[in-house]
């Protein structure tokens, strides 16, 4: 179809993009502009560069799959109680000063939390689990996970832990190091392997899950499979990056009015858009210091909902338009 | 082929299908017709598949069109269309066998336009594309001409009619009795879950009136053109 042709080059736009962004972040240190010794390239810029690629593609893609599955555009992995389960593992690591001493044990407690998680989240919905059942199964874990949360902080140890809990559930990519991708990427890309492959079976839900199942794609596979790979996906992302939001829930809306609504044609775009708001938001990151009296960096998960709220609202606007 | 054998079935302790035996035909368009809540949408989930115990049919031999089928995204009608090639996986000759359904239902002229932006009727011909694309041997409607005019609903059952003598095994459920017994060839009467009859569409009529506690009579009605 000269339509699928189209689709191809479009997103072969978007894939330069990304590697433009990718071009880019490489030449922007914190607070500093320009090349780099090659020691400071590859230890500093280098796993943050790829985090960030990593992290926004698996958001931006578990939000496309999700609101697919769930036929509903107000569907991110945050909504799934995925990403709060993964923040209250980690903040038990922090807690108990595993993290003090062994530094990947946060991101560890992350994808155990989001692991387990995405256990009771299968337990809560059912054996079959059914588009409903699932958000309201997602919204009890976020609910768990946030009461939780609330408990373990109120029992911190010193402000201090405090301060760099909050800080951590802002979501940020500085000082992470090669050893964060090594623990984040083969979760993240598990999972996006899974949610890639799930093109058929969301183009068949558009049509409801009964019309699904008479299509050869029965929706509680499809939903099961979606719920794993989201798991995988941005449970590791929010393990190594903290709690960065927005991304999920915008780019498939931004990239709707560009690719068409149909689900399968959303899933790679949301996950090279995901990628270039991260990138985009992390190198805003840096180079804020350099033009604003701040004492640091702004957080990264503020930063994303202030690059994309004022898109969304550009896209939501025009919805109304004949 | 697919159908019923003394099947039963029972939702939250309530039974909806009783002891049901049917088996669809090739070659005939079969109306399902009975009161509301005797059970005629459940019977066909059931030979869909759709219900608990039932049997999963090929979803490239029998295609399925639910009561109330909505689109949850704003696809183009084409896009819609598609959708109903999706147990085949993709082949060369997709887009012409979607142009094909399109045209076959009249709605190859809105091929762009948006599924939520067209009128009932429209789109009501445009999911039925959907199921055209296909290509099935046994068609699975749920009211098939809901939201359609009087002029469309001759003209849908015209063509599930020319379907089925193609060779088509068709099974709609209808609400308007007076249409499947103008275009249906076989009747299946339906009241508590039960199939209570089960004949010829030219000796339906007066068994149905008496299902209905309604009566016939002789008078002018509307026709499409000759």
């Amino acid at each position: 179809m000269t339509i699928s042709n189209q689709h191809r080059r479009d997103i072969g736009l978007l894939a330069l993009l990304v590697l433009g962004a990718i071009g880019a972040s490489m030449l922007i240190g914190d607070g500093f502009i320009g090349p780099a010794a090659p020691e400071i390239l590859i230890a500093i810029r280098l796993p943050r560069m790829l985090l960030a690629v990593l992290v926004g593609a698996a958001l931006g893609l578990s939000g496309a799959a999700l609101q697919g599955a769930l036929r509903n555009g107000l569907a991110d992995p945050g909504l799934l109680g995925v990403t709060p389960a993964a923040g209250l593992g980690a903040m038990i690591a922090f807690y108990w000063g595993i993290s003090a001493r062994f530094a990947p044990a946060l991101p560890a407690g992350g994808l155990i939390g989001s692991s387990l998680g995405l256990l009771v989240l299968s337990r809560l919905s059912g054996r079959l689990p059914s588009g409903p059942s699932l958000i309201l199964a997602g919204v009890a874990l976020s609910a768990l996970s946030g009461a939780l949360m609330t408990f373990v902080l109120t029992l911190a140890p010193n402000p201090f832990a405090l301060a760099e809990i909050t800080f951590w559930l802002l979501g940020g990519l500085e000082d992470r190091t090669m050893g964060h991708v090594a623990l984040a990427a083969p979760p993240i890309l598990t999972g996006m392997i899974l949610l890639l492959r799930l093109g058929p079976g969301l183009d068949a839900l558009t049509l409801g899950e009964d019309t699904a199942a008479t299509l050869g794609q029965p929706p509680a596979r499809t939903l099961r499979v979606a719920a794993l790979g989201c798991a995988l996906a941005a449970g590791a992302s929010a393990a190594v990056a903290g709690g960065i939001g927005f991304v999920g829930l915008a780019v498939p809306h931004l990239l709707r009015p560009w690719f068409g609504e149909r689900p399968s044609d959303l899933l790679l775009p949301s996950a090279l858009g995901g990628a270039m708001l991260l990138l985009l938001a992390d190198m805003l990151a840096r180079t804020a210091p350099l033009v604003l009296p701040l004492s640091g960096s702004p957080p990264l998960g503020a930063l994303t909902a202030l690059l994309g709220a004022p898109m969304l609202v550009r896209v939501v606007r025009r919805m109304g338009a004949p | 082929m697919i159908g019923l054998d003394h099947f039963s079935l029972s939702l939250n302790g309530k039974p909806v299908l009783r002891d049901v035996t049917f088996h669809p035909r090739p070659g005939e368009l079969t109306a399902l017709c009975g009161p509301n809540g005797a059970g005629k949408t459940s019977m066909l989930r059931a030979l869909a598949g759709l219900v608990p115990n039932a049997v999963r049919p090929d979803p490239r031999k029998v295609a399925y069109l639910a009561q109330n089928p909505g689109a949850a995204w704003g696809l183009a009608v084409e896009r819609i269309v598609a959708l109903g090639r999706i147990p085949h996986g993709p082949r060369a000759d997709d887009a012409a066998i979607v142009t094909k359904a399109m045209l076959r239902c009249g709605v190859e002229g809105l091929r762009h336009a948006r599924i939520d932006r067209i009128s009932g009727g429209e789109a009501r011909r445009a999911m039925l594309a959907r199921v055209f694309a296909t290509e099935p041997e046994t068609f699975l409607l749920d009211e098939p001409t809901a939201d359609l005019d009087p002029a469309a609903s001759h003209a849908i059952l015209r063509l599930l009619r020319d379907v089925a003598e193609e060779g088509a095994a068709v099974v709609a459920v209808l609400h308007t009795a007076e249409l499947a017994v103008d275009y249906a060839h076989r009747v299946i009467l339906i009241d508590q879950g039960r199939v209570v009859a089960d004949l010829p569409a030219d000796r339906a009529l007066d068994r149905a009136a008496a299902l209905f506690g309604m009566r016939t009579v002789t008078g002018p009605r509307l026709v499409p053109p000759s």
